[in-house]
């Protein structure tokens, strides 16, 4: 079976900005796949180019093994997007955005009708049938996104950053919709900026900067491989101690106030250093996504 | 934009913008207590200010070597802006709106419409505005006897085509202004010395069309109207779309 997504030296620039710099990925049928990034990395722009609402500058690109410079209706029928801005019709009922849109995919009428009543009740909104979208709350919005691009039966669901700006609540409440999506099989692409939503989500990645693809992989395996098993952190730390772990040769990376050591034996390193470099603190935990994006990407701030 | 870019942006358009259409139509239905009102309700105030006040001056106007009534000269020259501005304000200021600030372009070009497909939609929506504002005002003019049916009936269809030019017009501003406060009326169209400008502007035309058709007879020039309509409104309206895109597509 061939990927559902393949790219090869996919190239966007915006005038003299390479929003997307010459990447390669696959995405395999069935694989919650994320892209993960700061703002600005350039995800939106190569989900822009998979959904073919934006061309391609360079290099070359396959959905469902068609090229989205020749059969863009063809690849739009078979996916489903739910995009970062709020795109629901306000003039609409909950109920009538998803026929109007199931008309869009050519669903007829009464197709699109119960298509709409079961993903309502798969999104616990159908009781609010006949809410105008106003009405809404941000959470329950992004569900009825979510919802609408899952009106036509799509082979690949896509998912910009399907949580931001929702709370904690609502931001599960998605998370339990897309898990209970991915056992069914379905193929999701999903961009996000956060971590532990590529970390609960996906089961392959890729961290994205500057256009970039930086690494690819399972999220729980690029942590294990490229930080090691355990993150030890201190703060307020004496400055020998940074000449001490320089020394050492381990891998590290310091802020003015906290050093993060990734080691595979987190015990040793606190044993050594805790007496030795009195500090304000110091822990020893389990490295995460957050460890390794950190150590990818740098630091300094964004925007 | 080459003949050659025309051609591909025509063949992107398809059947499919009638969902477009649709979508436009149905808010309408929804939205429909505040459309209704003021084609109905415009022409009964003009045609009141216009027969009681400037009519109780002007008894009469020589109109193409004949003498007609003021308010029977006045009523088809309502119809013709009543098509003018619900074409035109319906490709700025609404597609505007969807475009900006309801992002509905956005969502809708991730299903199999094309972005032509969409533009297209608005069009004939914006066409299909014209004909709709036309026929609800046609009613008021008609309850004080000043059309003449069934020649009148024609206008009808005619507003779709008038409609059409004014869409178009309509989608190249809105493929061309920053932001939505732009859209303003050419107010020098008013003074004296633009007269002969006038007479060259596509309004002369869609009024010409429907007065003689709401006085009941075969509107002379017929062919050149329609001519100067058609052929104008074919590449305004795919230049609307071309502008459209490149604002869109990036």
């Amino acid at each position: 079976m061939p990927p559902v997504i393949e790219a090869h030296g996919l190239t966007k620039r915006y005038g003299s900005l390479t929003a997307v710099d010459a990447v390669d990925f696959t995405i395999d049928a069935g694989e919650c796949y994320g892209f993960l990034g700061p703002n600005g990395a350039g995800k939106t722009s190569t989900v822009k180019m998979i959904h073919c609402s934006s061309p391609i500058t360079a290099g070359d690109l396959r959905v469902f093994d068609l090229d989205v410079r020749e059969q863009p209706r063809s690849i739009k029928q078979r996916i489903g997007v739910c995009q970062q801005e709020d795109t629901l019709d306000p003039d609409f009922s909950v109920r009538k955005n998803l026929t109007v849109f199931g008309r869009y995919f050519g669903i007829p009428a009464r197709q699109a009708g119960e298509r709409s009543r079961e993903l309502l009740e798969f999104i616990g909104l159908w009781e609010r049938r006949d809410a105008r979208i106003r009405e809404l709350s941000g959470g329950l919005k992004r569900r009825l996104a979510i919802a609408r691009a899952l009106v036509n039966e799509p082979d690949l669901l896509i998912l910009d950053e399907p949580t931001t700006g929702l709370d904690p609540q609502s931001r599960h409440q998605v998370w339990d919709r897309v898990r209970t999506l991915r056992r069914q099989g379905k193929t999701i692409l999903l961009t996000t900026h956060y971590m532990d939503e590529a970390q609960t989500l996906c089961d392959r990645l890729v961290i994205m900067d500057h256009g970039r693809i930086l690494v690819e992989g399972p999220p729980a395996d690029l942590v294990r491989t490229r930080v090691g098993r355990e993150v030890v952190e201190v703060w307020g730390f004496p400055p020998a101690l940074v000449a001490h772990v320089r020394e050492q040769g381990w891998s590290f990376e310091a802020d003015t106030h906290r050093l993060w050591i990734y080691t595979d034996s987190g015990e040793d390193v606190f044993e050594a250093i805790a007496r030795r470099f009195p500090s304000e603190g110091c822990t020893v935990r389990m490295a995460g996504l957050e460890d390794l994006f950190l150590k990818l990407t740098g630091r300094e701030l964004r925007e | 934009m080459s003949v050659a870019d025309a051609v591909a942006l025509v063949r992107n358009v398809s059947p499919r913008s009638l969902r477009v259409w649709e979508r436009n139509r149905d808010v309408y239905f929804v939205t429909w207590k505040t459309n209704l009102f003021p084609p109905l309700a415009e022409p009964i105030l003009y045609l009141m200010a216009f027969g009681a006040g400037v009519g109780a001056l002007v008894k009469q106007v020589q109109y193409r070597g004949e003498m007609v009534g003021y308010t029977a000269f006045i009523a088809p020259g309502l119809l013709a802006t009543q098509v003018m501005f619900q074409a035109f304000f319906e490709t700025t200021y609404n597609t505007f709106v969807r475009m900006h600030y309801q992002r509905t372009f956005d969502a809708i070009i991730t299903t199999p419409l094309s972005l032509e497909d969409v533009m297209a939609g608005e069009l004939l929506w914006g066409a299909t505005k014209g004909a709709i504002g036309t026929a609800l005002m046609m009613l008021a003019i008609s309850a004080f006897g000043l059309l003449h049916y069934p020649h009148a009936l024609l206008i009808v269809p005619f507003s779709l085509l008038g409609g059409l030019f004014f869409a178009g017009l309509g989608l190249c501003f809105t493929g061309l202004v920053p932001q939505i406060d732009s859209f303003n009326f050419p107010t020098f169209l008013f003074t004296r010395w633009a007269q002969n400008l006038a007479n060259a502007l596509p309004l002369t035309h869609v009024a010409n069309v429907i007065r003689e058709l709401g006085f009941g007879r075969v509107p002379r020039d017929l062919v050149w109207d329609l001519l100067y309509l058609l052929v104008l409104a074919l590449p305004l309206n795919v230049f609307g779309i071309h502008l459209m895109k490149r604002r869109l597509v990036k």
